[in-house]
């Protein structure tokens, strides 16, 4: 129950992810979701993709250095608490996460989050046991 | 002001010609027959001890490099045996050897009486306290300044490098007459007095004797005034002896060579002919002086002219300006040797590619290294931790290897320039001229 997230790494430089993100939409590629990581030196892109395995062949045609990591999707309700009931039920099991970003989509019932763990199997069977939806590759290259 | 040994410092031009080609012969003698590099580098050019009669026939004498000394790693080129040194210096090569130096007792007796004359052409005597804040160790800065203080009596205080406001307590508590350290250790020193809020007038510090490193008027300047002391550079290198090579007297106008033991001459360094007098060139020293490490026109790779105008100061001995460059790619980085192909060899063993940039500047008056490297598929990770532990890991290398500090900057793969022929690798953006 994981979805493929690219990495890319980027240099900090101004239009660096103007290039970067080009690249993508020649190829016509969508974006679902994305987030960059930063420190003062380089960045980390993050993108979540309908195309993923050809996003990555693209971007390393360019020269760039792309990796593919799994991550969690999944669907939380859009209302006050809604995202810190998710946490707290990560916490307790003692799941640690590395780093997350969310997104919303015309589905004003819920909102979206992406999660990357130390172990994406547990995090999911924690999630599910508590009523969460784990979205497939498909329904979120898809959406 | 005083001259430590003016009988040598203030002698005719005759008087000295005439020690250099006594000393010049039997050095000569002593490093055919001990030392199998000089014999095989002589019987190959048809070179015999016997034709060298007068200093006047040093052209006729073969160089020796850096390379040499690494070649014969480590104790080749010395000319005696083990037994007979009683000390040991080392400084960093430029694949990770080191360049191994040997002195017997008689070396560190001369080596000694050079720092003590260029303490002397500070205005130091036996009644002030050298405060050394020079490295003690391999490196032959603490230890070549602390013999040359003990050899005309005078107090060393080995406080060694590194731990600023113990420095300036001593200073205090003390009342340190001469500081001796690297000049952008001077600054930081100096930068951090006037932080405190002590004013310089209130110390007894009066002279700085600053070497190591290259540096400019305008950084003595600086020190001048941050410290309220008079700057003197000191010159040298742990091939030749250490520091006391030459020095500066009171007129800063050129530093005097001890060329009794050292003798200096500068040449072109494409053909190898000798220039004269007031061209610059690069450096060469015969160590006609020593009996362990007996080097022949030894490639200094400094580039610098000579000066043969009687000097103000009333020494008599030849100078040499501040070195303007080198005529190798070797760095000097907080005093610390420093070859760009080291780099590569570290990233080269680290699995990487062998793709960087090194750009050298100067922050705080404190010299800075970065190191550029382009990231690969294996070193990437999704997490900044992973990318900054990479990164550490790196730099931990580079430490272990330079023996000084270089920061990691991590770039996308094709970022540096792909160069035909020989790679531009470095910037050093030091304003030294």
């Amino acid at each position: 129950m994981s979805v493929l997230q690219l990495s890319v790494f980027v240099e900090n430089k101004s239009g660096r992810l103007a290039e970067i993100t080009d690249i993508i939409a020649k190829a016509n590629i969508d974006i679902r979701a994305l987030s960059i990581a930063d420190t003062t030196d380089f960045g980390i892109l993050r993108l979540v993709v309908d195309k993923p395995a050809e996003a990555e062949k693209t971007l390393k045609d360019k020269g760039l250095t792309v990796s593919l990591t799994e991550v969690i999707a999944v669907g939380i309700p859009d209302k006050p608490g809604g995202f810190a009931d998710t946490m707290r039920v990560l916490s307790e099991k003692g799941i640690s996460i590395e780093y997350m970003y969310a997104f919303v989509t015309r589905d004003t019932e819920r909102a979206y989050l992406i999660m990357r763990v130390m172990d994406n199997e547990t995090a999911a069977s924690v999630l599910k046991e508590n009523g969460y939806e784990l979205l497939s590759e498909e329904s979120v290259y898809r959406m | 002001m005083a001259i430590y040994k003016s009988e040598i410092e203030c002698a005719s031009h005759s008087y000295i010609r005439a020690i250099q080609s006594a000393r010049l012969i039997k050095m000569v003698e002593n490093a055919y027959k001990n030392v199998s590099f000089y014999k095989k580098k002589f019987d190959e050019i048809g070179l015999a001890p016997a034709d060298i009669k007068s200093i006047d026939d040093i052209e006729k004498l073969p160089f020796t490099t850096k390379t040499d000394l690494r070649d014969n790693y480590p104790f080749g080129m010395f000319a005696v045996p083990q037994r007979e040194l009683v000390r040991i210096h080392a400084s960093s090569g430029t694949t990770g050897k080191q360049t191994v130096v040997g002195y017997t007792k008689h070396d560190i007796e001369i080596w000694a009486e050079c720092a003590a004359r260029a303490i002397t052409g500070a205005g130091g005597t036996k009644s002030d306290i050298i405060h050394i804040a020079y490295g003690y160790g391999l490196f032959t800065g603490g230890l070549g300044l602390h013999y040359g203080a003990e050899h005309m009596g005078a107090t060393a205080l080995p406080v060694s490098t590194g731990n600023t406001s113990r420095q300036i307590k001593l200073f205090l508590d003390f009342g340190s007459n001469i500081l001796c350290c690297t000049p952008s250790y001077a600054m930081f020193i100096g930068e951090t007095i006037r932080e405190m809020g002590i004013d310089p007038k209130s110390l007894r510090l009066r002279a700085g004797i600053l070497g190591a490193e290259p540096w400019t008027e305008n950084m003595r300047k600086e020190i001048e005034n941050l410290l309220e002391i008079k700057a003197y550079d000191i010159y040298g290198l742990s091939e030749i002896a250490g520091p006391g090579v030459s020095f500066d007297c009171e007129t800063q106008n050129g530093m005097h060579i001890n060329e009794d033991y050292f003798y200096p001459e500068v040449i072109d360094p494409e053909t190898l002919e000798p220039l004269p007098y007031g061209e610059y060139g690069e450096l060469v020293f015969t160590c006609i002086g020593k009996e362990a490490l007996p080097l022949i026109r030894y490639r200094t790779r400094d580039i610098c002219a000579l000066i043969s105008e009687k000097c103000g100061c009333g020494r008599t001995t030849i100078r040499m300006t501040k070195p303007r460059g080198r005529s190798d790619d070797m760095l000097i980085i907080r005093g610390v040797n420093v070859f760009p192909s080291q780099v590569e060899h570290v990233l080269l063993e680290l699995g990487m590619t062998p793709n960087y940039f090194i750009v050298v500047d100067r922050k705080n008056n404190l010299d800075s290294m970065e190191v550029q490297v382009e990231i690969n598929s294996s070193m990437f990770s999704d997490t900044v931790a992973g990318l900054e532990s990479t990164k550490k890991r790196i730099e931990a290398a580079l430490q272990s290897t330079l023996n000084v500090h270089a920061s990691v900057k991590l770039l996308e793969p094709g970022s540096l320039p792909r160069s035909e022929g020989k790679a531009k690798r470095v910037n050093d953006l030091r304003k030294l001229q």
